[in-house]
């Protein structure tokens, strides 16, 4: 689950990180009322996205009247295919030096790793491939957390001076990302002040969705990816789908199978109409699943591809059954069915439907391939 | 480590709905079932076996090699933590969906304890005609067949579909190897391929990878290396960049993990990488027909 700035900056500062003064605003007129109380300020484009600097989604204001003006001109446009519907208007900041800090899920230490850098800004993405040194990387033992000699030693980059609080912010940080359960916290820019506070000027992240269950409240407060009605209806019965825009609809069990599937109807010409699977605990949903998949206008024919493994077919094959009785569709189907469950699956596929299943993936992809292209 | 008959299985979990079916399929498969463990359960039997409070009440009274998780997600972590506690050489967890910091602090205590974690999200081991742990169709005879070839595999489902399509060439296989579909799994392909280069039986290796993180990348700067024939499928080339497909490990961002930069970086290895998994047979035997006019490198 991702959260915008304005939802991610409380969480830092309950967590201890300093984040300025800020209020989010809908219209040009609620800008303005901000920016009164706040004096000179940040207007800042609300968007799950990076890049709003560079958008012309972020620009300074002097006063409410400004700030007024920016608003408008911010809201309503579009960033990396985002309509900008909030502002969030925030106290500017003296800013004496800008940092990087994050703090993610690393897969090589198979633990957090935290990342630091002193070219912190728009081009720390550039700086760091310009110069591999210039990024920090620590990794960190989840059993001890961060430790306050690693943050101090950490943070002795910067000089004496300013060390000691920037040491408190990562620890800061730390707590942040361990307490949210965060796959990535990142702080871009980290600033120091002219008078030698840090404070967390942008704040991206990334909550791990298997955390979702025990944490209903935090979810809230993030923005669900954007979603078409029929990937909603699917979310709503625990199911993976994702509309592709092709003719040829896919139900198979298991990302790498469905994965599969999707490369071999491209291979053979054909363009999917979705992804969607219904492996591991989801393979009893197989008839949501096909309902699902029908309902997509695009589709002119579907291949049902299961390599059962956990997702026993049997299972599977019998959701598929009811729903093609209760649909009737009119589109040609292509079976190919193995694993756990075989026999009895393709016996059921033979019985109640008539149709007889290929024995080879390709054939299978092949024929609906073909079948979508000539139909009319 | 691969598992073979004589390896001393413990089932966490054994008592669920699944953890009873795949416990049953284990065991007429031929695998050394030693017992289970649900802590409201302990002292009586399931399946011929007798049932422990935890992994640790169980490794004084049967002591096993090799422990399989049929646990939910939330209790993944200390299901784990409790096997490796124990003393288990290998815990593989099945278990999708644990959250991100649970897999890590599992990873902590396997490397505290010495213990190898296969998964989390792995569909598990098979050696065809011997044992399997886990949950693949190992027992369906038109899929796994013994033979020469090891099968290392993100996804179960997809490893089932390249078992089948090794049999339907004729090829049996010498293990299948599970990794996992997450994105932090404790035994990568690397140290897969490291296994299966060092297995007496297996002489040629499959790799079925996916988009996403750097996992067939790392691994080719080994494969470089060995002797034995590898070939890949990488599944993913028609998903759309930026869409989370299923797996957590299988999302693309930017260059890194891209289907592109896994293909060359295998292909540069020597690796030949198949378009579709029904070229593997293919690809596999003309290397081993002519293991000489293998070229490592470019």
């Amino acid at each position: 689950m991702n959260f915008e700035e304005h939802a991610a900056k409380p969480l830092l500062a309950e967590a201890g990180v300093e984040v300025p003064p800020a209020r989010l605003a809908t219209t040009p007129e609620e800008a303005e009322a901000a920016a009164r109380e706040i004096g000179p300020c940040v207007v800042k484009a609300q968007v799950p996205t990076g890049k709003r600097g560079r958008a012309g989604g972020i620009r300074l204001a002097a006063d409410a009247a400004e700030a007024r003006r920016h608003a408008g001109a911010i809201l309503g446009i579009e960033i990396g295919g985002h309509r900008v519907e909030r502002v969030l208007i925030e106290a500017q900041v003296p800013i004496a030096r800008e940092l990087y800090a994050a703090i993610l899920n690393d897969p090589a230490s198979k633990g957090p790793l935290l990342l630091f850098s002193t070219l912190g800004g728009m081009d720390v993405e550039e700086a760091a491939e310009r110069d591999p040194n210039a990024m920090r990387r620590h990794p960190i033992r989840i059993s001890e957390g961060l430790q306050n000699g690693d943050a101090e030693t950490v943070a002795a980059a910067i000089g004496p001076e300013a060390a000691p609080a920037l040491a408190k912010a990562l620890m800061a940080l730390y707590r942040a990302y361990r307490d949210l359960e965060a796959e990535l916290l990142e702080i871009n820019p980290l600033v120091v002040t002219g008078d030698g506070r840090i404070v967390a000027l942008d704040c991206k992240l990334v909550v791990d969705d298997a955390a979702g269950a025990r944490r209903p409240g935090l979810f809230e407060k993030g923005t669900p990816d954007r979603l078409t009605s029929l990937e909603a209806r699917a979310q709503a019965a625990g199911l993976k789908y994702i509309e592709l825009g092709g003719a040829v609809g896919i139900l198979a069990n298991g990302a790498g199978l469905t994965m599969t599937t999707m490369d071999a109807v491209s291979h053979f010409g054909g363009a999917p109409a979705n992804f969607l699977e219904i492996g591991g605990e989801a393979y009893t949903k197989a008839q949501t699943a096909l309902e699902i998949l029908l309902a997509n206008p695009n589709i002119r024919s579907l291949v049902v591809n299961f390599c059962g493994a956990f997702a026993r077919t049997d299972v599977m094959a019998e959701g598929v059954v009811k729903a093609w009785k209760l649909l009737e569709p009119s589109i040609p189907v292509f079976f190919t069915i193995h694993g756990t469950g075989e026999d009895e699956a393709v016996a059921l596929v033979r019985r109640e439907l008539g149709f007889e299943p290929y024995d080879r993936m390709d054939d299978a992809v092949a024929a609906a391939v073909q079948a979508a292209g000539t139909a009319a | 480590m691969i598992v073979r008959r004589g390896h001393r299985v413990l089932v966490q979990g054994i008592t669920g709905k699944q953890g009873t079916f795949w416990t049953a399929a284990m065991q007429s498969y031929g695998t050394t079932i030693v017992g289970g463990v649900n802590p409201t359960k302990a002292g009586t039997d399931h399946l011929g076996v007798p049932v422990f409070a935890s992994a640790r009440a169980a490794a004084e009274a049967a002591p096993f090699d090799v422990t399989v998780m049929f646990i939910p997600p939330l209790a993944a972590k200390a299901a784990a933590i409790d096997a490796c506690e124990a003393g288990a050489g290998m815990v593989v967890c099945l278990t999708e969906h644990i959250p991100a910091h649970d897999v890590m602090e599992m990873h902590a205590a396997a490397r505290a304890n010495g213990t190898r974690i296969v998964g989390p999200n792995t569909a598990g081991l098979v050696t065809p005609g011997e044992a399997f742990v886990g949950i693949m169709p190992a027992f369906n005879r038109r899929v796994f067949q013994p033979g020469r070839i090891g099968v290392i595999s993100r996804s179960g489902s997809l490893g089932t579909l390249v078992a089948l399509i090794l049999t339907q060439a004729g090829e049996g296989q010498s293990v299948f190897f599970g990794v996992g579909g997450d994105p932090m799994i404790g035994t990568t392909i690397r140290d897969a391929l490291e296994i299966l280069d060092a297995d007496k039986r297996t002489e040629a290796v499959v790799i079925c990878g996916e988009i996403g993180g750097t996992a067939e990348e790392d691994a080719a700067g080994y494969a470089r290396g060995m002797s034995k024939p590898v070939a890949a499928f990488i599944a993913g080339r028609a998903s759309p960049p930026g869409k989370k497909m299923g797996h957590a490990g299988a999302i693309v961002s930017g260059d890194g993990g891209s289907y592109a930069s896994k293909r060359q970086a295998l292909e540069t290895a020597g690796v030949a990488v198949a378009d579709l998994p029904s070229q593997l047979p293919g690809l596999l035997l003309s290397r081993i027909a002519q293991p000489g006019k293998r070229q490592a490198g470019n």
